[in-house]
């Protein structure tokens, strides 16, 4: 079950890991940058700022997660 | 006091306490020298991490490449930062658990095999050589302009400094000096585009100012848009590379950072595994401040240099774009004679080459700080090549010496043997790259960019698997490494260097350029790995119960031989 449990926490976490890189910075730059925030053009903004914001965000959701998960199956030694 | 005078005394300054942190962690034991003795805190290795991670690469040349590409640079940004999230999400934790010392030990038990061992040093070894030989390219770059030294003079200072250390303290002293060159380097980058954002902006956040107005209220980036319109180069924040490479060449920097065997080695140095994602939460935190900066400052540079340069008279031209000329990286060829610059998209009327390393370098001087703060950056990109030189130096000797002698040629070789055969090879390693430093070879450049493509062609998949398919058998790793780095080695070969009948853009395969190649040869070792490990037997036993017992955190112990 913990095992499970991981494998479905890196499953959301990469998806939103490929969303903002390779979605909106990549796939999709050309309609997000019709949207403008302040001086940027947002998909733009993604691929150089809002990306790498979310990476490092991800990373401490997933240390809180898996802390969290240890202490419930007794794993943090 | 003049800038030289800046210069020498905040470089001094900053080796002393190099040095003086060396002296005071030196290893006295192999577990010291490779792995730090275990018992890193996450903080100071999330900050060791980073300054091993941000090289002279990131510190000098990643901002100019933005600066000159817009969008493009993005793979830069998104590929170097994010390959951190599948470093804390798929490797470090598992790889802590595992508890050994360098990342062939894992693939050689794993796979329990020491073909596979000795694949995983191939690649250790050719990763880490073409990316070392970068770092103290850009020692002597920094030197020969900021000190006015002989580049070669440069390059020799800066192996002596990286040798003192990185061979009396090993992984120990290395680290404590990262930790101490995180804050030199950090705060020589920010300290300039702090200057800069107020001066163009009026915002005191770089991140910010970039998207905020000029003096006139006009957008900065429209402005930048309009500029790169006029003189004919791609509108900056579209670039003009296919969407499919950016695609291919991001996840190429993303795989390579994650399967880079100096910054794998650096999560072996803490005490558990909730340490190990622990750090490299921290590192990335760290990352990020110099890697959201760097979009920043490749806008004003590219503006202020535009509107100081263009169609301007070469002879009223300020102090620093004479002592850059003298350096080579900037040149001015007066085609049409009327003693004005033209700067344009187009190569045939276009009258002024500038090297992308520069940008950094140039850009608080093109918008004429204070000599203290130039002198500043250029004891930060010291500070960030040779952070990362001193890391790349230690996966080199560890392979030598741990990898190579302990675990295959001499079994019985005693602690104290390991311990002077690892110093030495730290000693060839540092000649080796510093003769790389002063010869650069051509090849050298092109293959800095090229490391990530081989790591994720070989590495990446391997230790992946190994931790994720309990079923992946040596038959199958092997073969996938194999094949991925001779696909990738390849590819690079033919169209870098124009071997088996070289090509061009044109021939590129999907029109995949050799960057983004890593992903492609990425796949295809995947593929073949899963396809081979079908037909062949499975793992033995305890191969399959040390797959069962690193996806369990507790009761990580001490790393040992």
């Amino acid at each position: 079950m913990y095992w499970k449990t991981n494998l479905k926490y890196l499953a959301i976490l990469l998806v939103i890991w490929f969303v903002v890189s390779y979605g909106c910075g990549i796939i999709f730059v050309d309609e997000l940058n019709t949207i403008k925030l302040g001086g940027f053009k947002l998909g733009f903004w993604f691929a150089q700022q809002g990306s790498i914001y979310v990476f490092t965000i991800l990373i401490f959701v997933y240390i809180r997660l898996m802390n969290k998960l240890d202490k419930k199956y007794n794993l943090d030694s | 006091m003049d800038l030289q005078t800046w210069t020498w005394v905040l470089v001094g300054i900053t080796f002393t306490l190099y040095i003086g942190i060396a002296i005071w962690s030196r290893a006295g034991s192999t577990k010291e020298f490779y792995i730090a003795g275990g018992g890193v805190s996450p903080l100071a290795n999330g900050l060791a991490t980073a300054a091993d991670w941000m090289s002279a690469a990131s510190f000098i040349s990643m901002a100019g490449l933005i600066s000159f590409n817009g969008y493009d640079g993005s793979v830069y940004l998104m590929g170097w930062t994010g390959g951190y999230v599948l470093l804390a999400l798929l490797l470090a934790p598992y790889l802590r658990k595992f508890g050994k010392f360098t990342v062939p030990d894992f693939i050689g038990d794993r796979y329990y095999s020491n073909v596979a061992r000795t694949v995983a040093v191939f690649c250790a070894l050719l990763v880490s050589f073409t990316y070392v030989a970068g770092q103290m390219r850009g020692v002597g770059l920094v030197f020969s302009r900021f000190l006015e030294v002989d580049i070669n003079t440069g390059v020799i200072i800066g192996m002596i400094i990286v040798l003192f250390y990185a061979v009396l303290g090993g992984m120990k002293g290395i680290t404590y000096t990262q930790v101490a060159q995180y804050f030199v380097l950090i705060f020589a980058f920010m300290v300039p585009a702090i200057f800069i954002s107020i001066q163009m902006t009026g915002i005191a956040i770089p991140q910010i100012g970039f998207g905020g107005t000029d003096a006139n209220g006009v957008f900065l980036l429209d402005k930048l848009d309009g500029l790169h319109r006029d003189l004919g180069f791609a509108e900056y924040t579209s670039g003009s590379k296919s969407k499919l490479d950016i695609f291919f060449i991001t996840a190429a920097l993303m795989a390579g950072t994650a399967g880079l065997p100096h910054v794998i080695v650096r999560f072996f140095t803490v005490k558990k595994v909730s340490d190990a994602r622990k750090s490299a939460g921290w590192a990335l935190l760290f990352i990020m401040i110099l890697y959201t900066t760097a979009p920043a400052i490749a806008v004003f540079a590219r503006t202020n240099m535009i509107e100081t340069v263009s169609n301007q008279e070469y002879e009223t031209l300020p102090d620093w774009f004479h002592t850059w000329e003298e350096t080579g990286l900037l040149s001015f060829n007066d085609k049409n004679g009327d003693g004005r610059i033209q700067y344009t998209g187009d190569a045939e009327i276009n009258e002024l080459t500038i090297d992308k390393d520069i940008m950094v370098l140039a850009n608080p001087e093109i918008a004429g700080l204070p000599n203290w703060v130039i002198a500043l950056v250029a004891a930060g990109a010291l500070a960030a090549a040779l952070s990362t030189a001193a890391g790349l130096l230690l996966v080199i000797s560890a392979s030598v010496s741990h990898d190579l002698i302990k675990k295959m040629i001499k079994p019985d070789i005693s602690e104290k043997g390991e311990l002077v055969a690892a110093r030495l090879s730290a000693v060839v390693a540092v000649c080796v790259a510093g003769y790389f430093g002063i010869n650069p070879p051509d090849f050298v450049a092109a293959t800095v960019a090229l490391a990530f493509g081989l790591a994720a062609a070989s590495f990446f998949p391997a230790i992946i698997l190994g931790i994720f398919n309990k079923r992946m058998n040596k038959e199958g790793a092997i073969a996938g490494m194999v094949i991925g780095i001779v696909l990738m080695l390849f590819y690079m070969l033919k169209f870098k260097f124009n071997w088996f009948g070289g090509g061009t853009k044109d021939d590129w395969w999907f029109g995949i350029s050799p960057e983004g190649f890593g992903t492609v040869a990425m796949i295809v070792n995947f593929v073949v790995s899963l396809v081979i490990s079908k037909f062949t037997p499975a793992p033995p036993e305890n191969v399959q119960e040390i797959v069962e017992n690193i996806r369990i955190p507790s009761g990580a112990g001490e790393a040992t031989h």
